[in-house]
């Protein structure tokens, strides 16, 4: 019972997770591509759950869900709404035939890749214990194992805020 | 480990990464193609929590996360970019963009 009621959930939101990404790329009205976004990433830590990775669930719902969308959403309204016009008036144009022929096959091999490697290693996953994911045990490996890593992060976070503001202040005095 | 095998995970993964590159490629608008990337780099990180998972071995969340404040910089960066393009009253449509073409 236990076991269905995952299956129930990882079909909810794979598929949910697939839907919205289709529907980002889709919408003609960035506003509504926005939402679609939302609504994929709150299903990608559905199944960050399922993989049990508890914090990286947390931070993706309060960082991307949050702060980043909040960015995005203000930008489209600061622009308004205006609808895309496709490219061809109707007919598929070259760049779009090719568009969707190197999408096709970037997940073709993929996909194959991964049945070919399916039923193997892949199937045997490690049993880890309750403590696997949480908040407690990330942030004591950001500390000691992940030192560099983490220290790195903190300054790309400064170098993009620094440009963030010079780019606006720049844009402001070419007015 | 209960619920579907890893392989389902990485299906996804793929899935979600080859549509966020065809919005990268087919659409116009700057903004969507932000989005777009945003689809590609998750599709990237469920990879890697399906198969931090699947080792048992944490270092696998610690790079999406690391990953995440990545993609969290450069959405900073992108729209910076993309207001001061409507502040320059250029049109936001990136076949357009081409002063830098050789």
């Amino acid at each position: 019972m236990g076991n269905f009621l995952v299956w129930l959930v990882w079909v909810v939101a794979g598929f949910g997770c697939l839907a919205s990404g289709i529907a980002v790329i889709s919408f003609r009205n960035p506003f509504f591509s926005a939402l679609a976004l939302i609504g994929n990433l709150a299903s990608l830590a559905v199944l960050y759950l399922l993989l049990n990775a508890e914090f990286v669930a947390a931070a993706q719902v309060l960082v991307y869900a949050g702060a980043v969308m909040v960015m995005f959403l203000f930008v489209i309204a600061y622009f308004g709404e205006k609808a895309e016009v496709p490219r061809g008036r109707g007919r598929p144009t070259w760049i779009e035939v090719g568009a969707i022929l190197a999408g096709g096959a970037l997940l073709t091999e993929v996909i194959v890749v991964i049945g070919l490697k399916a039923g193997g290693k892949l199937s045997h996953s490690a049993s880890v214990d309750a403590s696997f994911g949480t908040p407690a045990e990330v942030g004591r490996l950001f500390l000691t194992d992940h030192l560099l890593a983490f220290e790195i992060t903190s300054v790309v976070l400064l170098v993009a805020a620094v440009g963030g503001v010079i780019l606006g202040a720049h844009s402001r005095s070419a007015q | 480990m209960r619920g579907p095998e890893i392989t389902w995970y990485l299906c996804v993964a793929a899935f979600l990464f080859s549509t966020g590159a065809l919005g990268v490629l087919l659409r116009r608008s700057p903004l969507i193609v932000l989005l777009s990337l945003e689809i590609m780099l998750n599709g990237a990180n469920l990879a890697l929590i399906a198969f931090a998972r699947q080792q048992g071995d944490h270092d696998g969340q610690i790079f999406a996360l690391a990953v995440m404040a990545v993609a969290a910089s450069e959405v900073v960066v992108g729209l910076g970019l993309i207001v001061a393009m409507g502040r320059r009253r250029l049109e936001l449509d990136v076949d357009r963009m081409t002063g830098l073409r050789g």
